[in-house]
């Protein structure tokens, strides 16, 4: 058994075990978390090679074979967005060190990040459609005790939203497998991707299809699932903002890539339409919403959803190029997403408040900060060289090549409101000079804001993995060519799933079963 | 037979969401788990509701005999009930804490994270 394939899921989940057990350590618990995420991003290192070197990898989990037990497949999209997922997993397991309190780290926050880690790792790697909703469970779950953890009235009130419409997207996932497995007698992805274009009634198919459009669009909060998104991501801590906002809702792109392109393919001019409307009022509802914020984790969690429509945009042009564009954009959106809410924990750290009208006079007395902040921002709003450029280069020409000039017309509108909203934080967080001077500002807002134990520490550390993350930035739009060209043999992989077939089943493609 | 369980599936969402839409929270809740439970029996009764033998291979032989019931549906819709039932208490603990916290079980108080 190729147990490289299933490393990424033991590697977090014997670290949140062992996490545990060290529960008194507060010291262990914050080795441990470090050495795991560190070894879970190397595992991906490894695990990416090898995918990009050799094909796509599959592994049966206790040796059943393929339809019946349960499948682990790497193909390059989950080794790519695994790579890249753990990376941000290291990136912020470090930011947390230094900014999750002791309380919550003695309540389980490292164990529960691991568990996080785990279900997003699981629901990259698994090749059944079963056992993908039960990694969106495991991620879920974790994902709404990180919610909660801390118990603030604002945690408590938008974890009550995030866990019910999450819930209701899990039920509908789960009617749909059920109704899948009616249909076809299998739930696994290959053997699915065999059967259903001989199924006899693709009407049918077609409303399963809505109903998994609805499910992930849930989850990836696309127009109009999404208000769950800005109603909870500003409320836990910043590292968990962060975490959440770099890979949950991705984790429901992934799935709607997936089975948009392996299962749902029969009948694009029905499904791929609606997903591409989606994608422009989405694009557009999110850049509009973040617009009339005036708090700073709630406009970048209004631009989340304004990026997921750029996503879905590739999916639904459905061509090599508009896919190819639309995994350079996921990466590229991961990477400055995840950065941007440290960055805004920062800021945090530095002037106790998210509110705009509070902040100001950074850009003087924090030029380091200004320069991480103007990284990913920019890059946010697809300014050259830097990696959304690139992203949305991708996507827009693929939209010209296939002529759909309105949805190319509100990609570059929205990318313009993008650089209006980042301008608007960038004049107030740093430009503008602070009302009062700084230590007049923390003690006016003292009240609303806690200020941690190490509120005094100053934000050294927590700059490290920023950089890291803006120095990521950075080398995605140097080496744009390359992962551009990588990008593209992943969308052919996607369009031509007789190779992930044959990679879980064992053999020719075609023919009745 | 298939029929009656698919109005009981229906009858049992539209309870669901009929619940979900309510202000209470508690409510809210059952309505969730509701929901869990329609689509549990959806499953038993997409995969087919028919009079077959136990799924059990015959002695000497290496597969099911013809007429033998499918035994897959079971396996996901216990998986979904334990993942359910882990859920629900925790959507459960969370209500108690949030109603110590806020003072409230009223949905439509709960609106200060909300984007305005």
């Amino acid at each position: 058994m190729n147990l490289l394939l299933a490393l990424p899921i033991l590697i977090p989940l014997a670290t949140a075990a062992a996490a545990l057990v060290a529960y008194r350590s507060r010291a262990a618990q914050r080795g441990l978390a470090l050495a795991g995420a560190a070894s879970h991003f190397g595992t991906a290192l490894v695990l990416f090679a090898r995918v990009s070197a050799g094909g796509i990898e599959a592994v049966q989990v206790g040796g059943w074979p393929a339809p019946f037990g349960i499948t682990l497949v790497a193909d390059l999209l989950a080794a790519i967005l695994l790579l890249v997922a753990s990376g941000m997993g290291l990136a912020v397991a470090v930011y947390s060190l230094f900014t999750i309190d002791r309380e919550r780290e003695s309540f389980g926050y490292h164990p529960l990040y691991h568990v996080l880690l785990m279900g997003i790792s699981g629901a990259f790697l698994t090749g059944d459609l079963f056992n993908l909703y039960v990694w969106f469970e495991v991620m879920l779950m974790a994902s709404f005790v990180l919610m909660a953890l801390g118990g603030e009235r604002a945690q408590i009130e938008g974890a009550i939203k995030y866990v019910t419409l999450n819930l209701l997207s899990s039920a509908l996932f789960l009617a749909g497998v059920g109704l899948l497995y009616g249909l076809a007698g299998t739930l696994n992805l290959a053997d699915l991707a065999r059967k259903l274009p001989q199924a006899a009634e693709p009407g049918l198919l077609t409303a399963l299809a809505t109903l998994f459009l609805v499910a992930f669009g849930i989850k990836a909060a696309v127009f109009p699932l999404f208000f769950w998104l800005p109603a909870s991501y500003h409320t836990p801590p910043t590292a968990v903002s962060a975490i959440f906002a770099g890979l949950l809702t991705k984790v429901g792109v992934y799935a709607l890539i997936r089975v948009f392109t392996l299962l749902f393919a029969h009948d694009p001019g029905y499904t791929h339409e609606i997903i591409l409307a989606v994608a422009g009022l989405t694009m557009v509802t999110g850049v509009l919403g973040a617009a009339a914020q005036g708090e700073l984790r709630r406009i970048l969690a209004f631009h989340i959803v304004s990026q997921i429509g750029y996503m879905i945009l590739g999916l639904g042009l459905f061509t090599k190029a508009a896919l190819a564009g639309a995994v350079f954009y996921i990466v590229h959106h991961i990477v400055v997403k995840t950065n941007l809410f440290l960055v805004s924990g920062v800021i945090h750290r530095l002037l106790g408040s998210f509110e705009l009208k509070d902040l100001g006079g950074l850009y003087r007395a924090r030029p380091l900060v200004a320069a991480l902040f103007l990284i990913p921002a920019l890059s946010l709003a697809g300014l050259p060289p830097l990696s959304g450029f690139f992203a949305k280069l991708a996507l827009v020409r693929a939209g010209i090549e296939g002529e759909r000039w309105a949805i190319v017309a509100i990609a570059l509108g929205v990318s313009l409101l993008t650089l209006f909203s980042m301008t608007k934080i960038w004049a107030e967080a740093f430009l503008k000079p602070l009302a009062d001077p700084i230590a007049g500002s923390l003690a006016a807002n003292g009240g609303g804001v806690p200020a941690g134990p190490r509120s005094r520490a100053g934000a050294g550390p927590l700059l490290v993995p920023v950089a890291a993350l803006a120095a990521v930035t950075v080398a995605v739009g140097v080496a744009a060519g390359p992962l551009y060209a990588l990008a593209t043999r992943t969308a052919e992989q996607l369009l031509d799933p007789s190779a992930y077939v044959r990679a879980v089943l064992g053999e020719p493609t075609g023919g009745p079963p | 037979m298939a029929v009656v369980l698919a109005v009981v599936v229906g009858v049992v969402y539209a309870a669901g969401l009929y619940l979900m839409m309510r202000r209470g929270v508690v409510k809210l809740i059952v309505g969730l788990s509701l929901l869990g439970h329609a689509a549990n029996v959806l499953i038993f009764t997409a995969a087919g509701v028919a009079r077959a033998r136990p799924p059990i291979v015959a002695g000497g032989e290496g597969t099911l005999a013809a007429g033998a019931a499918d035994p897959l549906p079971q396996a996901p819709i216990l998986t979904a009930i334990v993942i359910g039932f882990g859920v629900q208490a925790f959507a459960l603990v969370l209500i108690l804490r949030g109603y110590r916290t806020t003072g409230t079980d009223n949905l439509d108080h709960l609106r200060t994270t909300d984007a305005p």
